[in-house]
Formats: C-alpha cells, sequence, structure tokens
C-alpha cells in the first residue's frame, strides 16, 4: 500500500512540495498496529430540518490517518464537526445515529458534550489563539479543564514544552512563551492551536482544513505533523485539496451530497475508485 | 437629424440606425446642431446643479458648526462662573447655612460616588448577564424580545425611573434612602449595559467560541474565560458610558435619595448627590449658592466627560456617547 | 455503494487490547454540567429581568396613579383644574405644555441634527469626521441639571432681553398669538430651546448611523447616472434612509416629552394652557419634580404620579414606534446588501 500511494504522490508531484514528505513517508512505521477507535452508525445532521449529513456509516481506524474529501458544501465539515458534539453548537442543529467512541455512545443520554471533546480534539480551518492569552497560556489552555490525571502526565511547564514540540513549534517560541499569541504568523499560530488541542493528550485529532489559509511551507509542516501524529492517536482530515489527501492520509472517504460516496484506502480510492462520481471528483471533472 | 430614440422598431431601421450616428459626427463636419444644443443645455443646467451642491454643501457645512456652538457656550460658562468656586474648600466643606460665604460639597461628592458605585453593583451583573443571553440566542423570540424591551427602556423618561423606585421601596419602607436611589439609577443602567455587552460580545468571533468548546470547555467557562475576556474592553466602554449618565442624573433622585445638607455613609438614610444639590442651589436666591451650583456642575461635568473619554480610550475608534 | 469498513483491514482491527471507559458519561454529573446549568439559569434570569423590570415600572407607576385615576376618571386628562387645596386634579395644562415644548424642540433641533449628520456622514473631510461628531455626541454626555443651570442664568436672560423683544417688535410677529404678550424670562419657548440643544445629538447620532448603514451601491448608482453629491443625497440615500431617520426624530421626540430637570427649571412653572410662546407652563415632567416635594396630601401626590403614567404610557408608545422605524431601515439595508 506504501508503494502504491508513492506512485500516487509521485504521478501528482505538479504542485512540488511532496518530495520532502515522501521521504517522511518511507521512514514512518506503516504497519502500526491498529483497532478501530470510532465507529459511526447511520449518523444524519441536520441544521432545522434540511440534513447537511445524510445517514453515514464508517469506522475510523486508531493510528491512522483519514481523509474526508468532496466539494464545497458537500457536508464533510459537518461530519466533522459530529464526531466531536460541535455541530450541536449551531443554534438549529440536531443530530440523529450513533457515533461510538470506543464503544461508547457520544451522544448517549449522560455523555456530556464537553467530556467528549477532551478526548476528541479538534483544529479549524481559520487559526484560533486566544487573543487575551500568551502563547504558554494558550497551550495550557485545556489543560484545566482536561482529565484529572494531568498531575501523572508532569506539570504545565512540561505538558506545554512537549505539546510544543510535538507540534514542532517549540524551537521558534521558546524564547517567547509569555508574548501574546496573536504576533506569530499565520502556520505558526495553526501549529499553536494543534499543540493546544494535543496538550490535553486526546484519543482523536479532527482537523477541519487546516491549511486552507496557509501559505505552501506552513502547510507542508502542518501535513509533516499529521504524519507524525498518526504514531499515537487517531487523525481525521477535512480537505478539499485532493494532492493532501492523498500524501497524508491512510483512508480517504468521498462525500457528495451529504451521503459518503465511497470509503477505501487512499491508494485505492484515488487509483481505482469503485464509484463513477468519485471518477468524476478526482480527475476534476467538478467541484 | 433624427436621434436614435426616434427611429422605429424595424430590422430596416436597425440598418439605418447603426449607419446614421457615425454620419452626425463625422470629422469634417462637427457636431450637430442637435448635439449642440443638447451639450449647452447640459453645461447650463450643469452650472446650475452645481451652484446647488455647493450651496448645500455650504449649509450643511453652517449647520455642523451651529451645532457646536452650544457646547462651547456651555463649557466657556462654566468655566467663567464655575472655576473661581472651585477650590479645596469645595472638595472637603459641607454646605454652610444660606447667608454664609464658604463651604463646599463634599457631602454631595461623597454621596454621588456612593449612589454610581451601588447602582453598578446592582445593574451590572444584571445588564452583562442579560447581555450574554443576547448574544448567545440571537434569535430566539425571547432574544428578540427582551432586545427590543431594553431599547424601549433605554428610551424612557427618567423620572419614570425615580416614580418606580418611590412606590416600590421608599414608600413601603416609610422613608427615603441611599439605597432607594442606588435602585432607581441601577434601573436605568440595566438596559443601557445589556445593549453594549450583547454589541461587543457579538463581535467576538464564532471561531473563538468554539475553539475553546473544542477545548473542553463548557460553555460557561468559555463564555467567562474567552468570550467575556475577549470582549472586556468594550464592555468597560459601555459600562462607563452607562455610569458617566447616570452619575448626572437628577431626575430619579428627587424621589428616593432626597438630598442631605450633611455627611452621611448610611445606605437606609437620605444621601446628597452633586446633580441634586446643583439644581437645589441653582433654584436658591441665594447669590454664593448660585456660585457653587456653577462649581457643582464644573465638577459633574469633569467627572462625566473624564469617565466619558476613559471610556473612549478604552475602545479607540468608537464613539458612543449618545443614543446608541 | 458506500462501505462502512475499509476493505482489508478487519483482521488488524483486532490486534490491540480492548477499548477502555474514558468516563464521558460518569463525567456528565460532574463539573461542566452543572456549572452549564447554572450558566444558562443566571444567563436567563438576567434576561428576564429586562421585561420583568417593565412590568414592574408599569404595575407601580400604575399603582401609584390608580387612586387618582379612579376619582377622575378619563376626564383627568382634559381638565385644566389644578387645585391641591380642594383636591381638584386635571392633567390638560402639563400634557398640553409636554407637547408644545417637544414640538418647538424638535422643529428647532432636526434641521440642524440631520444637517451634522448629513455633513460628517457625506461631506466632512475625513479628519473632520470624528472630532465634529464627538463634539456633538458630548452634548448628550452633559447632565440635565446642566443645561437646567445655563439655562436659567445664560439663556433665559438673553431670551428675555433679545430674543423675544425681536420676534414681537422688530420682526412684527407679536400680532400673532404665538408670539405675543408680555416677556418673561421662564417660558415655553426658553424650554423648547434648552430641549432642542438637548435632543440634537440623539436626532443626530442616529441619523448619522442611519445615513452610513445605506449601502454604498445606491450613492454609486446616482452618482453614475450623473448626478451631483447632493442629488445624490437627495434622491437616492436620503429616501432610503428616510424611515431611520424618522425614527431618529421620534426617538429625539422621546427625550424631550420626559426630560425633566432642565425644563422645571426654566419653563416657570404655571398651571396655565396659554396661546403664547412667551409664557410660562408646565409639562408633566416639570409638574411632578415640582410639586412632589411639597405635595403632603395622598390625592394630591397620587394625582401627580397619574400624570407620571401618563407620561410613561407616551413615551413607551413614542419609542416602540421608533425602535421599530431604526430597525426597519437596518433590517431593509441588510438585505439591499
Amino acid at each position: 500500500m506504501a508503494e502504491s500511494i508513492l506512485a500516487l504522490t509521485e504521478s501528482r508531484q505538479s504542485r512540488g512540495s511532496s518530495t520532502h514528505l515522501r521521504e517522511h513517508r518511507a521512514d514512518a512505521p506503516v504497519d502500526l498496529p491498529t483497532r478501530s477507535r470510532v465507529v459511526v452508525e447511520g449518523l444524519t445532521a441536520l441544521f432545522g430540518a434540511t440534513a447537511a449529513v445524510k445517514n453515514v456509516s464508517m469506522t475510523l481506524l486508531d493510528r491512522r490517518v483519514t481523509a474526508i474529501i468532496g466539494p464545497s458544501g458537500c457536508g464533510k465539515s459537518t461530519f466533522l464537526r459530529c464526531l466531536n458534539r460541535m455541530h450541536e453548537t449551531v443554534g438549529t442543529a440536531s443530530v440523529r445515529g450513533k457515533v461510538l467512541l470506543d464503544g461508547h455512545d457520544i451522544y448517549g443520554q449522560k455523555t456530556n458534550p464537553a467530556a467528549v471533546r477532551r478526548h476528541v480534539g479538534m483544529v479549524f480551518q481559520r487559526p484560533t489563539p486566544f487573543p487575551t492569552m500568551s502563547i504558554r497560556e494558550n497551550v495550557a489552555a485545556g489543560l484545566r479543564v482536561a482529565r484529572h490525571d494531568d498531575a501523572v502526565r508532569g506539570t504545565v511547564e512540561e505538558i506545554v514544552e512537549k505539546a510544543l514540540r510535538r507540534a514542532s513549534l517549540w524551537d521558534e517560541v521558546k524564547d517567547r512563551l509569555d508574548t501574546s499569541a496573536v504576533g506569530m504568523s499565520g502556520g505558526q499560530q495553526q501549529r499553536l492551536c494543534i499543540a493546544r488541542a494535543l496538550a490535553t493528550e486526546p484519543d482523536v485529532l479532527l482537523l477541519d482544513e487546516p491549511t486552507a489559509s496557509l501559505d505552501p511551507l506552513s502547510t507542508q509542516k502542518v501535513e509533516e505533523l499529521v504524519w507524525e501524529l498518526r504514531a499515537d492517536i487517531a487523525v481525521v482530515i477535512v480537505t478539499h485539496n485532493m494532492q493532501q489527501a492523498a500524501r497524508v492520509s491512510d483512508f480517504t472517504a468521498f462525500f457528495l451530497h451529504g451521503e459518503m460516496v465511497e470509503f477505501s484506502p487512499t491508494a485505492e480510492i484515488f487509483t481505482n475508485p469503485l464509484d463513477p462520481r468519485t471518477e468524476a471528483y478526482i480527475t476534476g471533472r467538478f467541484g | 437629424m433624427v436621434g436614435m430614440a426616434d427611429s422605429e422598431p424595424s430590422s430596416k431601421c436597425e440598418v439605418t440606425k447603426r449607419h446614421d450616428p457615425p454620419m452626425t459626427s463625422l470629422p469634417n463636419g462637427g457636431p450637430s446642431k442637435r448635439q449642440r444644443e443638447t451639450a449647452s443645455r447640459t453645461r447650463k443646467t450643469l452650472r446650475r446643479r452645481r451652484a446647488t451642491n455647493a450651496f448645500m454643501v455650504g449649509v450643511l457645512a453652517l449647520s455642523a458648526v451651529l451645532a457646536t456652538i452650544p457646547l462651547i457656550l456651555i463649557l466657556y460658562h462654566l468655566l467663567k462662573s464655575g472655576l473661581s468656586s472651585v477650590n479645596v474648600d469645595f472638595f472637603t466643606n459641607t454646605p454652610k447655612p444660606p447667608g454664609e460665604t464658604g463651604g463646599g460639597m463634599y457631602n454631595a461628592i461623597v454621596g454621588t460616588l456612593m449612589l454610581v458605585a451601588m447602582a453598578s453593583v446592582i445593574g451590572m451583573p444584571v445588564g452583562i448577564g442579560a447581555g450574554l443571553y443576547l448574544a448567545e440566542r440571537k434569535g430566539t423570540k425571547l432574544a428578540n424580545t427582551v432586545r427590543f424591551l431594553a431599547d424601549v427602556l433605554n428610551g424612557l423618561p427618567s423620572i419614570v425611573m425615580g416614580i418606580f423606585a418611590w412606590e416600590f421601596l421608599v414608600k413601603p419602607i416609610g422613608h427615603f434612602s441611599a439605597l432607594a436611589g442606588a435602585a432607581a439609577l441601577a434601573a436605568m443602567m440595566v438596559p443601557m449595559v445589556t445593549r453594549t455587552t450583547e454589541e461587543m460580545v457579538s463581535l467576538v468571533p464564532t471561531s473563538l467560541r468554539e475553539a475553546a468548546l473544542a477545548l473542553g470547555y463548557s460553555r460557561a467557562r468559555t463564555a467567562m474565560t474567552v468570550v467575556l475576556r475577549t470582549a472586556t474592553a468594550g464592555i468597560v466602554t459601555g459600562a462607563l458610558v452607562a455610569v458617566a449618565r447616570i452619575a448626572g442624573e437628577t431626575a430619579p433622585l428627587l424621589f428616593t435619595a432626597l438630598g442631605n445638607q450633611f455627611t452621611s455613609y448610611a445606605l437606609n438614610k437620605p444621601i446628597a448627590a452633586l446633580p441634586l444639590q446643583i439644581f437645589n442651589y441653582a433654584v436658591s436666591p441665594y447669590d454664593d449658592w448660585h456660585a457653587q451650583a456653577w462649581a457643582g456642575a464644573l465638577v459633574l461635568i469633569a467627572l462625566v466627560l473624564i469617565i466619558s473619554l476613559a471610556a473612549r480610550a478604552a475602545t479607540r475608534g468608537r464613539i458612543d456617547l449618545g443614543a446608541d | 455503494m458506500s462501505q462502512s469498513t475499509p476493505p482489508g483491514r478487519s483482521d488488524e482491527a483486532q490486534s490491540l487490547p480492548q477499548p477502555f471507559d474514558h468516563g464521558i458519561e460518569a463525567a456528565a454529573l460532574r463539573g461542566g454540567a452543572i456549572v452549564d446549568r447554572v450558566y444558562d439559569a443566571a444567563i436567563t434570569f438576567f434576561a428576564l429581568c429586562v421585561p420583568l423590570l417593565l412590568l414592574l415600572l408599569i404595575f407601580e407607576v400604575g399603582k401609584a396613579g390608580w387612586p387618582a385615576f379612579q376619582k377622575f376618571g378619563i376626564g383627568f386628562l382634559f381638565s385644566s383644574e389644578w387645585d391641591p387645596v380642594n383636591l381638584k386634579f386635571g392633567a390638560a395644562p402639563a400634557i398640553f405644555g409636554t407637547i408644545v415644548s417637544s414640538i418647538i424642540a424638535l422643529i428647532l433641533a432636526t434641521p440642524l441634527a440631520l444637517g451634522v449628520a448629513i455633513y460628517v456622514a457625506e461631506f466632512a473631510p475625513p479628519w473632520l469626521r470624528q472630532p465634529v461628531g464627538f463634539l456633538v455626541d458630548l452634548l448628550a454626555a452633559i447632565p440635565s441639571v446642566v443645561y437646567g443651570l445655563w439655562g436659567v442664568f445664560v439663556l433665559v436672560p438673553v431670551l428675555r432681553e433679545h430674543v423675544m423683544p425681536f420676534l414681537r417688535d422688530t420682526l412684527h410677529l407679536g400680532g400673532t398669538p404665538l408670539f405675543s404678550g408680555p416677556a418673561y424670562g421662564p417660558s415655553m419657548l426658553a424650554a423648547g430651546v434648552v430641549l432642542a440643544i438637548m435632543v440634537l445629538p440623539y436626532i443626530s447620532s442616529v441619523a448619522r448611523e442611519v445615513l452610513l448603514a445605506v449601502p454604498r451601491s445606491q450613492r454609486e448608482a446616482a452618482l453614475a447616472l450623473g448626478a451631483t453629491r447632493w442629488e445624490a443625497i437627495r434622491g437616492a440615500v436620503l429616501p432610503f434612509a428616510k424611515s431611520g431617520i424618522i425614527g431618529g426624530i421620534i426617538l429625539g421626540l422621546g427625550r424631550a416629552l420626559g426630560e425633566t430637570m432642565a425644563v422645571t427649571m426654566v419653563i416657570g412653572n404655571r398651571h396655565e394652557l396659554a396661546a403664547s410662546l412667551f409664557a410660562p407652563g408646565y409639562t408633566i415632567a416639570s409638574l411632578i419634580a415640582n410639586e412632589f416635594a411639597e405635595a403632603s396630601n395622598e390625592m394630591h401626590l397620587s394625582a401627580l404620579m397619574a400624570v407620571g403614567f401618563v407620561l410613561f404610557a407616551i413615551t413607551l408608545l413614542v419609542n416602540a414606534v421608533a425602535r421599530w422605524l431604526v430597525w426597519q431601515t437596518a433590517s431593509q439595508a441588510r438585505s439591499a446588501k
């Protein structure tokens, strides 16, 4: 499978930035043991009476990156927001169906959405550092509300450093941890947001078009980061950029008009799509 | 020569039309008579229209000048008549009986500060809470109703608040009190703070709120540590504008705080207030009290302007002293 | 066509330990959820305080005036008798004075306020916009009692010595009932002038905001047709902003109707239905403010509160209409964008 992805990346090298990633991929342990982490069963997401996501079922694996692609308005972001109960924070939104995190229904009667979000982290399209907090406070922002075993994982200081290192931001900011996060570049801000999400050690990380507002260099850094995170957790990335999906993911789901059309290993979906609509989309015939 | 508008809508005319205009403006033929007439008419009306434009700009600029004159006059008279009586005594002494010169408004200054502080303590939490509700539940029926009613309350005469507080607090308790005054002022503050808080909280991007929620923050924590903290400057401005307005209120206090010639720190007794004292002195027959009234007005306006300017500084660029 | 599990991976899925309990359910009853419930309850309570306050206002002010309404009935509004000794009360002069002084204020203030608003929103060079807007807005920050003080000692003498004789004798308006009679200083005219200065910033700030909310496209469409800037404003901008501007004027009216201290200090406080603007009068607010302290009889007090309720009802209505108009322009502007 690694081979076929390599072949695919090579064939799409016109965008330029993938050479580096290819080496990365070659080093990365592609056959880490895995198991199902999130099981989605018949998920329908509504805004008022309009369904944005229709009856989607899929399984997300641990230590794998799953990409969700599709034209804008296809419901891919909405689907992502259902996985940590962010969807319901919008006025008239509601959800039907089941999402099981390690066998526990996150939409269960007794489940607290805030608790769910501590285990399923999220990074948004636009960087969202808290403007009133310093870099350090931003990274630590989720800590005080996170799991009660914080103490076991070390001091805040250590956690902040670890998170920033994982987000490969440590060397750039270690000398100005107490300055405002607003002064950073867009790419740095986005990596700060990833560090902030990692500091609470989530089991699943959701990325909603994380590189849409970044320049190519920052994009590459974030992509490398995603591939490194794969060693520990399940990552779901929504992207409108098919090359990105091909570069960073193990599995790819194609959404259209709120429905999941196809869900296959990335190499297969890009080389040998089963559905003609998928083929039409990835060959650029629409969207 | 026939203009384009006169041509008949037949296909033959279409053809003619296409050839017609170039004919009228051949290089050596010059503009047609009709074109020359139109041009001269345009020039003439344009001259008139331009004159009208210039005249109106002048009238508008003049009205801008006229509108600022009252402010300048009032400030000038305040300084001229009040400055001489503003001295150390004014800030440290209590009023002397009529006929005796000297004395000050220490009691009134203390009273005003106490009334405003109490009103803020009562009114601000309610206003900020209601404003948060309006911003967080935007579009719901209750939110729309509350917003509308807050606007209506904002426009109600302050004397109505005084009557309300008198009937609600003074009459049942049996005597005038500082607390009743503070309650009347707080009732005025609530709708003002509600609306400015709502506006400021609405300016906080949804993405920030979502980022906090996605970290596992409860909605309450999100509101307190992210939303309110980001909107702090704006909310402070709104609160200061409200404070500036209630600090100068007199009418509600006539029915509640009543006024006091002596310094009082008791919450359940009548208390002096700067605007009340100014009113009482202004309508008195004594020249010395008139001078004190001017001095009091100067101090009051200095207080109000300082608060207003502080509010302006808190959020640079937004002027919001007027009717929201 | 959709496959719920990616093919060829199911065997691997079994190779890790079984799922563990995250406690996302146990957490439901702890910390966050309870805080959230308290938070929801708190902001809902605070929001409900606003309508509650209004209801309480209506109830309490109505209660205070109830004895007088009961005794005098609807005639209370039309009787011009005000006799605290024999306990005969009628609100007509005060209502009349309230309306007349407010109308004078609007007549004087509206053109000026609109002039400033249009100038600041459309013509003023950028460096002048903020200062002029700020200076006019500052007028709204001056306390009522300061206007009163200035009115008593500066404005009233000027009106008595110069303006009133000028209107009556120099302009020969003395023949009309409006400008006849002796020139008292404190008068309906004085109240109107002070009120005009006081409502000016309210009208102009609303008008300015409404004008600034008019979409650029409206202006540009007119300019593209060859209109001068004034023509664009008169033909395209003002019609668009009309209901909002009217809303602003009515908002100013609401302020003028209920203004208390400044009016009390310059209107002369006399129960009289006089046609002349030079004669003293009463407004509802000044009547209450002036007589409250000396009213010892229950019925006298109740009569004052009843007039207060009338003022309350009028301003409530006026404000509701004004808000509705301003709101309508705003939503119209949003839909045009």
